[in-house]
């Protein structure tokens, strides 16, 4: 499955929600499923400062593709990576850094990639985006 | 109902306040974000388009028309604000941006005619506005900060603030009401404690100018430092009010036009007062606006809205406590409308996200106030702040919906 492909299976997932509060509680489930990061890589170098909300990123390269793991101590936050990992993960550097992460706009979470947000998200995809960078 | 919300009319205030009638996800609006910004009533929106559509000119020194109804009008909004706030003289009721510019102002000015070694007091309590202005006070002229501990109720400890004043102390700067936990500070008994050691003191009214009548001249204060939004009023405008005799003897803040007697390349002399202080074209229509704001207030009953914002605050705290893990940050004896409190396994920006799905406007997070959150060991916290124009009914939405959110997140 492309990159492309997972966010339009996200966007189609999203699709059968028409309010926002199942929409929501969609997002909460995900971010309780997923144990998203190793405890001991909850280190203050991993950290990313938000505001409101914090988020830890791991980045792992193994050659071809990029591998991310993370966390937020808060659900939302937790939830809306969840999907970003899922359409990040397995793929390579170039891919990453070209994307326009069209699903986020679709599903109409673009709120929470505003800097004035502050929940860390906006800074973990330029992050995660740099990592793939670094890599091309 | 009781007798006091009839005769304030809760629903007819309601009505001056369009902003506050519409739907947002789906869901009527309720607005319980009022210790960041209050709505504007229709009487100060109507004038801020009248100041554009008719008024509009750059102030005290055009000889045409337009010019001098400018200038008197914004003369005319500083003499409303005097006697709002009590003030002996206009000119000492100083326009400024808002609460951190009169703060900043302070800082830099009178900060400019202390030594090092000489103390500063504030409160574990403060915005970050009334924190770091004397911290780089500090810094730039070796002064000593001192920070008032508050206990678990989030009240100043007392015994603590009497025992850091001394004959070095030479300003406090604490805040009337705090913004995160709804304090109200015993600002009258600093004054005079302050005082009784010749140290001035300075009060941020950023908050208390929303919810109580201010009488600068009974308090004593000798600055006392406000924003125009937070009353009704515009963004970008502010007062500093300050005693006579120490405002005459403080440097200029900012250079520029205005602020000016004479400029030549020699020597420049500066303006008298209140323009000594007020460099550059100001905020016009946002002067003139905050006059109209406080005109509005003039035309309310204070004693009636006090009198409603508490029973908004007690019913709120009773119903919240009926919730299962949450805790209450700020349970002050002497407290104004604003109900700071975390759920137990829950994170106020999640809580937050899901009130505001559900058409609720409150505020998570430090609000500004970093060093409070330490000191309860807490993220953050969500913040409803309620004003005049807010209802029971819309508490018993808030509470529901709050139920709901902390219900899906555990």
């Amino acid at each position: 499955m492309t990159l492309q492909e997972k966010e339009q299976e996200i966007i189609d997932e999203f699709a059968i929600y028409d309010d926002w509060m199942d929409k929501y509680e969609y997002i909460i489930e995900l971010g309780k499923e997923l144990p998203l990061i190793d405890e001991g890589l909850k280190t203050d170098n991993r950290l990313i400062e938000g505001c409101q909300s914090r988020v830890w990123l791991h980045t792992d390269f193994d050659g071809e593709n990029m591998q991310f793991s993370a966390d937020s101590d808060a659900i939302i936050t937790k939830g809306i990576i969840a999907l970003l990992i899922r359409v990040f993960n397995n793929e390579s550097p170039k891919n990453i850094a070209s994307s326009s992460l069209r699903f986020i706009d679709e599903i109409g979470l673009h709120e929470h990639l505003s800097p004035t947000r502050s929940n860390g998200l906006a800074s973990m995809i330029r992050t995660m985006k740099m990592e793939a960078l670094k890599k091309v | 109902m009781n007798e006091t919300i009839v005769k304030l009319d809760v629903e007819k205030i309601r009505s001056q306040f369009p902003i506050l009638h519409q739907e947002v996800y789906g869901k009527p609006l309720i607005y319980f974000d009022n210790g960041a910004t209050a709505q504007k009533p229709k009487s100060v929106i109507d004038a801020i388009s009248k100041y554009y559509t008719k008024d509009n000119a750059n102030i005290h020194r055009g000889v045409h028309h337009l010019s001098q109804i400018a200038t008197e009008q914004y003369e005319d909004a500083r003499k409303i604000i005097q006697k709002a706030i009590n003030a002996p003289t206009s000119e000492q009721v100083l326009f400024t941006k808002g609460t951190t510019d009169g703060i900043n102002l302070v800082a830099f000015s009178f900060g400019q005619m202390l030594k090092a070694g000489d103390e500063i007091i504030i409160s574990e309590m403060e915005h970050h506005s009334n924190i770091v202005p004397w911290q780089m006070l500090c810094e730039r002229q070796g002064c000593i900060l001192k920070v008032i501990p508050i206990n678990e109720k989030g009240e100043l400890k007392m015994d603590v603030f009497e025992s850091y004043l001394s004959d070095k102390t030479k300003l406090v700067a604490v805040t009337h009401i705090s913004n995160t936990l709804g304090t109200i500070n015993p600002v009258q008994e600093i004054i005079e404690k302050a005082h009784a050691l010749g140290a001035k003191v300075l009060i941020d009214g950023a908050q208390s100018i929303q919810h109580t009548k201010v009488d600068v001249q009974e308090l004593d204060c000798d600055f006392f430092a406000f924003s125009g939004h937070k009353v009704f009023g515009p963004t970008g405008v502010g007062i500093l009010y300050g005693k006579k005799d120490i405002l005459d003897a403080m440097p200029p803040y900012q250079g520029g036009g205005d602020m000016i007697a004479k400029v030549t390349f020699a020597k420049t002399t500066y303006n008298e007062l209140p323009y000594k202080f007020e460099a550059g074209t100001p905020n016009i229509a946002g002067g003139i606006c905050l006059g109209t704001a406080f005109e509005y207030l003039n035309g309310l009953d204070m004693d009636a809205i006090h009198d409603h914002e508490q029973e908004l605050l007690a019913y709120a705290e009773s119903e919240l406590k009926k919730i299962d893990g949450v805790r209450l940050i700020g349970t002050a004896e002497n407290k104004t409308s604003v109900v700071s409190f975390v759920v137990e396994g829950t994170h106020p920006f999640d809580v937050g996200t899901l009130l505001d799905k559900q058409g609720i406007a409150v505020r998570t997070g430090h609000h500004c106030t970093q060093p409070l959150m330490d000191i309860f060991k807490i993220p953050g916290t969500i913040r409803a702040s309620f004003a005049f124009y807010n209802s029971k009914e819309e508490i018993d939405v808030f509470i529901k919906a709050l139920q709901r959110s902390v219900n899906m997140l555990l």
